[in-house]
């Protein structure tokens, strides 16, 4: 209800200091399993827990998480923490690239939950049934070699995962039966899902700025009811 | 353009397929039988490479990406209010329950919590696009395995329900009514009455439609015992929704691990199983979860509190730091967002994690060894809408 302004991110963990005892205990036995492979984690008690392993552990980790029965498979995809090169963030009414203006300086890289040391990063969930709890597993891909272990001999739904995941950044799945693209035609070129790739349609019809941002009930605007 | 311009993987299944003489007491030639895309107006650009021998199906590959919309992408681009217009084309029969997990994603950043009118009436049309959404299903199975009088009635009594959601929201498949902090309007006048007699109307239907298709000798031949998943490989696939638990799983996120924000705790309802996992089963699930959707409809209405139906936010909305995945039951499963935030107008990354992605991935696995009228069965009752495989 109350915490509304936009740049204090600290408040919703500062203001919550309880312990979430079983998601420790999860993350104990995860340590206890795969030992120096957890290389971070973070807890938001009550809600969610994420655990970073390296990448020689990626698939002992889904092990282990099958073995603590984790055996509900959610989704596997990533993170590219690239801040947009292009200089577009949404204030902006110009595409710089295409009325030449410099680009602005670029933002550092800064990974989420867990940390991170790379610019990309592997996203998976698994969920647990009988604990009602999920895992956030996350896993650094170095940028000079984007290869890791499949996880569909652990988790079977993990096979399109990695399949959208490889032609959308443009990872390696070793291992994985079916390496073909699922949505892109055979003879793309590019990974779109990478920061880098550039969104065309944003290009021929640029950005009008913040001026449809929807108003409040009640307060008078000429906006309509939108779409 | 997409996808069907993938000839070397064409090419290498029919080579692969010929190759196969697999079956050698007749040495009969493997066939290659390519099944849609069909018309984007029926809920199947969906195309599936069969490889047969005989009536037999060796191996089945879904083509997906005809309607690959790239939303994941453009997210990156809007803002938390255009997206919710954008992620109402996810799934075009259950639209409002595709804005929901989103909405509390972003609320759950924020913290922000709606006021209990908003929570109310958001479980309402949850439940109600629910409805709208396996209606069809129930019609338009019966449809694919030709029974076209269940489709009639099934087109019909959805009316029913469109109707109230298009009084609500003002729109009858894509409402965009879920604001962050509450709801765009209040319900209007006489709606709770004509909700009531719409909910009665339904659950005539799923009485009708037992008799008619349910409890049909042909249906039954075409459905008991084919497609069996066994709970463990479901699980393992992500399968969720009806298809899980007809697999004899018994988890609902609406009952299990409900995101706050809705209020299903506050109606008495059941989640129902079925131990077999066949094509029946998850017909059957279906069924029983239109009843209750209604029971649960029909309860709320009676229940909802007065006030407002905003909390107060700010006008422009900026989501603070952090990251959050909330899912929700929605009518073809557990869909989720996983929203990056970077404290901006936009979301960094926001991973969408749909029901029929995941529902789909199985058909490899159960169609192999089924026959080809068999496929129709177990593709028609796994039940995907395609904007929700291709997002």
């Amino acid at each position: 209800m109350s915490q509304l302004s936009s740049a204090d991110t600290e408040t919703p963990e500062a203001a919550a200091p309880e312990i979430d005892e079983a998601r420790e205990a999860v993350l104990a036995d995860i340590t206890a399993r795969l030992g120096d492979g957890v290389v971070g984690s973070h807890i938001r008690p009550g809600d969610d827990l994420w655990v970073r392993v390296d990448r020689a552990n990626w698939v002992a980790a889904a092990e282990a998480a099958k073995a603590m029965g984790y055996r509900f498979f959610d989704f596997l995809s990533a993170i590219d923490w690239l801040p947009s090169p292009f200089g577009r963030d949404m204030d902006s009414q110009e595409d710089r690239i295409v009325s030449g203006t410099p680009a602005k300086e670029p933002e550092a890289m800064v990974q989420g939950y867990a940390g991170g040391e790379s610019r990309f990063q592997l996203l998976a969930r698994v969920y647990s049934i009988s604990a009602g709890m999920g895992i956030t597993f996350k896993c650094d891909l170095p940028d000079d070699d984007l290869s890791v272990a499949t996880w569909s001999n652990v988790y079977a739904g993990a096979n399109w995962h990695e399949r959208e995941a490889r032609e959308m950044f443009g990872f390696t799945f070793d291992g994985h039966p079916n390496m073909i693209n699922l949505y892109l035609p055979a003879d793309f070129v590019g990974h779109p899902l990478r920061k880098d790739f550039p969104l065309l349609a944003r290009r021929v019809r640029p950005w009008p700025g913040i001026v449809d941002v929807e108003p409040m009930p009640g307060v008078a605007d000429e906006e309509g009811e939108g779409e | 353009m997409t996808a069907v311009s993938d000839p070397q993987s064409v090419a290498a299944l029919a080579a692969e397929a010929v190759d196969n003489r697999v079956n050698l007491d007749f040495e009969t030639e493997g066939m290659t039988l390519n099944m849609g895309p069909q018309h984007p107006a029926t809920h199947g650009t969906l195309r599936i490479i069969a490889r047969l021998d005989g009536e037999q199906v060796i191996s089945a590959e879904p083509m997906c990406g005809y309607m690959h919309r790239g939303y994941e992408k453009l997210t990156e681009v809007r803002t938390y209010p255009q997206i919710n217009a954008l992620i109402n084309r996810i799934d075009w029969l259950g639209s409002f329950a595709n804005e929901v997990p989103f909405i509390l994603a972003a609320e759950k950043l924020m913290g922000v919590e709606a006021p209990p009118r908003a929570q109310w009436i958001r479980t309402i049309l949850f439940e109600m696009s629910r409805i709208a959404n396996i209606s069809l299903f129930l019609g338009d199975f019966g449809l694919q395995l030709g029974g076209m009088t269940a489709g009639f009635y099934a087109f019909r009594d959805r009316e029913w329900v469109l109707n109230q959601i298009e009084s609500a929201t003002g729109g009858r498949f894509h409402p965009n009514f879920d604001r962050i902090g509450g709801l765009k309007d209040d319900l209007p006048k006489g709606w709770i009455e004509s909700s009531h007699t719409a909910m009665d109307k339904l659950l005539a239907f799923c009485d009708e439609l037992e008799d008619l298709l349910v409890g049909n000798e042909i249906f039954q031949a075409r459905t008991r015992g084919i497609g069996v998943i066994p709970a463990e490989i479901a699980l393992s696939y992500g399968l969720s929704g009806a298809n899980l638990r007809a697999s004899g799983v018994d988890w609902d996120l609406r009952r299990d691990n409900c995101p706050p924000g809705l209020v299903y705790d506050k109606a008495d309802w059941k989640v129902w199983t079925h131990p077999d996992g066949d094509c029946f089963a998850r017909t059957w699930v279906r069924l029983q979860e239109t009843r209750e959707a209604a029971k649960i409809v029909k309860q709320l209405l009676d229940t909802i509190p007065s006030g407002p139906v905003m909390a107060k936010v700010p006008r422009i909305i900026k989501v603070p730091e952090g990251e959050a995945y909330v899912a929700t039951e929605n009518p073809l499963g557990e869909m989720g967002y996983y929203v990056v935030s970077k404290g901006d107008l936009v979301p960094f990354r926001v991973k969408i994690r749909s029901a029929s992605f995941n529902n789909i991935s199985i058909v490899p696995w159960v169609a192999r060894g089924a026959y080809v009228p068999d496929l129709i069965s177990i593709l028609g009752s796994l039940y995907f809408i395609l904007g929700d495989i291709d997002r």
